[in-house]
């Protein structure tokens, strides 16, 4: 589980998180809405520690990410990233870049890591491509190979930040797909995105940001049809 | 044997070899400073990238090495080094020299490499559960690498042609045999066009090279 | 020893003069030499090239010697402040040409067909649309040239000019005090460099506001 107490977040002077608590179970898909520079990308960083925190606590699977003994990289071996921007390592193949960290920070041998890499390709439809360049993929291959290489190293947590807001739309579906695809397989997801028809049809619960607390919290249905929230009802009414 | 009132004599195969002997001194001194010198300068522009206070220190100091003429170093330190207690000859002046002039240069190429990487990349690579330096390692350095391989062996060939000023210092690398050469033969533009070869035998072909290369890794 | 600061002064504006000079025949030359290599093909295309890769691939050095000891063979005597201009305009127009044909390269195509498609002429569009973009993109480089143009004339010292490394030379060499002249002169050159990129920043700040 995941629990965020309190947390506050600032980048120098400018305040970011304004206090969030939030509670994420095994095995829930919670998808994070609102508009940009609302904080929601923030969130996930702090939650893995690429960004530091000035107050209040994460705790994942009861480990305090922001505590001075933790060790950050343990930490991430347990919570997968995936980026608005696929980040594929240009100078490896697709087996290798979803290889070597299994390799390198999990210590599997060589052929441990090339096979846990094949199974996790396979598993998002890239099976076909295992000895390409990351250059010779489409945008939404690309990114599904972040997928695939956030997966190889068999986290309990899948963070999605704005996954496919950098694609082409008709590259779009294949990656909602595959997300799709991990919350079915019992996946804990928290997915900060743009695209409406996944947070409804897929979440068990949505949240909406707005500057910097969750607004509203609920089950997609009650989210969606009857919104509390006057900021909320204004956001949905803009993007309809 | 030639008469010894005669003061010039022609040009012989002898001195062909003389010219290549002191080709390979370039090439000696060349290789010695770039690869000390390349060493120091990926370590320098590490620190230039890491720290901005590290940066503010090191950046002025690495300047004097690019803001100061090669030959003025070398005269500079040549005459320094027996004040400090350091008895050096020509070649180990100027290498000594070479290798910082030559730091100072990779170190800002380093410093690009690092950053062409992006925050966003080291950034997955970190979420993955990498440490600093398997960061390092795996990705910058791959990455960096071939975002700066033409600017560092241009930086490399620089280098090789700079060392022809080892000679005011009295180390007899290619130049400096030319002109000696030139001064017992008068063969003036027949010695220039050798050495000139020479140097251009060893650039051209590199730099090509080096290109292709990027042209390869960019695709 | 500071009374030679005044000379050395005077040297050093020699040496600002001559490396000035040696750029702007430079960029003239090397605009020339990166037209001739994009535009053209046959002789005229092969001697640019042929500038180009001599200048970027032997020994600034070298080239000074041709230039003085080289023509000199021939009976052709140039004063040391022409040999050292020719040198250092002939190495900078090698360097320029191949900046400038990077800077043509980097701006697309597109650009020509938009400017003509509004009816630009051949001249408007390179004059209005291109050369602004180009100089954008090569101004960084040209302000390394200068400096490193700077930083050659110091070669002046070895076939006899008199600018700011020669006069450091002559002083030196009459007093053997080499390091204390020589350590004055690397402050001089240090603060020089410093003040042309000191310089280059400001213009461009005001040049490239866009």
């Amino acid at each position: 589980m995941i629990e965020i107490r309190g947390l506050h977040k600032s980048f120098g002077d400018l305040q970011v998180l304004k206090g969030i608590d939030l509670n994420v179970e095994n095995g829930e898909v919670l998808s994070v809405i609102g508009a940009s520079g609302s904080g929601k990308s923030t969130l996930l960083y702090c939650i893995n520690g690429l960004e530091p925190i000035q107050q209040g606590r994460i705790l994942v699977d009861d480990v305090d990410v922001h505590a001075g003994e933790t060790d950050l990289n343990t930490v991430r071996q347990n919570l997968g990233m995936v980026f608005q921007q696929w980040n594929s390592f240009p100078h490896l193949t697709v087996l290798e870049n979803v290889a070597l960290a299994p390799k390198i920070v999990r210590k599997f041998s060589k052929a441990d890591a090339l096979e846990i890499a094949e199974k996790q390709l396979r598993h998002v439809g890239l099976g076909d491509k295992l000895s390409n360049y990351p250059s010779a993929l489409s945008g939404g291959q690309q990114q599904r190979l972040a997928i695939a290489r956030a997966l190889a190293m068999e986290p309990n947590y899948m963070l999605f930040d704005e996954a496919t807001s950098a694609l082409d739309p008709e590259l779009v579906g294949e990656v909602l797909d595959t997300m799709r695809l991990l919350a079915e397989e019992g996946m804990t997801m928290i997915c900060v995105t743009h695209e409406m028809g996944f947070a409804r049809e897929v979440s068990d619960r949505v949240a909406f940001f707005h500057q910097g607390v969750i607004d509203e919290i609920n089950p997609p249905e009650e989210f969606f049809t009857a919104p509390k929230s006057e900021h909320l009802q204004k956001f949905l009414a803009k993007v309809k | 044997m030639q008469p010894t009132e005669t003061f010039f004599s022609g040009f012989s195969p002898n001195d062909l070899w003389f010219l290549g002997e002191a080709a390979l001194r370039t090439l000696w001194i060349s290789l010695l400073a770039i690869s000390c010198g390349s060493l120091m300068g990926i370590i320098f522009g590490w620190m230039l990238s890491v720290s901005r206070v590290g940066g503010f220190i090191l950046a002025p100091l690495l300047d004097i090495f690019r803001s100061v003429p090669l030959i003025i170093q070398l005269v500079l330190f040549y005459n320094f080094a027996p004040m400090i207690g350091l008895r050096l000859d020509a070649f180990g002046a100027g290498l000594i020299v070479l290798i910082f002039y030559t730091s100072a240069n990779v170190a800002y190429v380093a410093r690009g490499g690092i950053e062409a990487v992006g925050q966003s990349m080291r950034r997955a690579a970190r979420s993955l559960g990498m440490t600093y330096w398997q960061d390092m390692r795996y990705v910058v350095w791959p990455i960096g690498l071939r975002a700066v391989f033409p600017a560092w062996v241009g930086v490399a060939l620089g280098v090789m042609k700079d060392s022809a000023l080892v000679s005011v210092l009295g180390y007899i690398e290619l130049l400096k045999a030319s002109q000696i050469l030139i001064t017992r033969t008068q063969e003036t533009i027949l010695i220039l066009a050798i050495a000139g070869a020479f140097y251009f035998a060893l650039s051209y072909p590199i730099s090509l090279f080096a290109s292709r290369l990027e042209e390869r890794w960019n695709q | 020893m500071f009374k030679a600061l005044p000379e050395l002064l005077q040297a050093a504006l020699l040496t600002l003069e001559v490396a000035a000079l040696s750029m702007i025949l430079g960029v003239l030359i090397g605009l020339g030499l990166s037209l001739i290599r994009i535009h053209m093909k046959g002789p005229l295309m092969w001697l640019a090239t042929a500038w180009v890769e001599l200048a970027r691939n032997t020994p600034a050095l070298l080239q000074l010697f041709f230039f003085g000891f080289g023509l000199g063979a021939f009976g052709i005597h140039f004063s040391p402040y022409l040999i050292v201009l020719m040198g250092l305009s002939f190495n900078n127009a090698g360097y320029l040409a191949e900046n400038f044909r990077g800077g043509f390269g980097a701006v697309p195509d597109t650009q020509i067909r938009a400017a003509r498609s509004l009816g630009m002429t051949a001249f408007q569009t390179y004059t209005r649309i291109i050369i602004p973009q180009v100089l954008r993109i090569v101004y960084y480089p040209m302000t390394n040239q200068m400096v490193w143009a700077v930083l050659m004339s110091s070669l002046g010292m070895l076939v006899g000019f008199r600018e700011l490394s020669g006069e450091t030379q002559f002083f030196a060499s009459r007093t053997f005090r080499i390091f204390e002249y020589f350590a004055v002169t690397a402050v001089i050159y240090y603060i020089i460099v410093k003040i042309i990129l000191g310089i280059s920043r400001l213009l461009a700040m005001r040049l490239f506001r866009y």
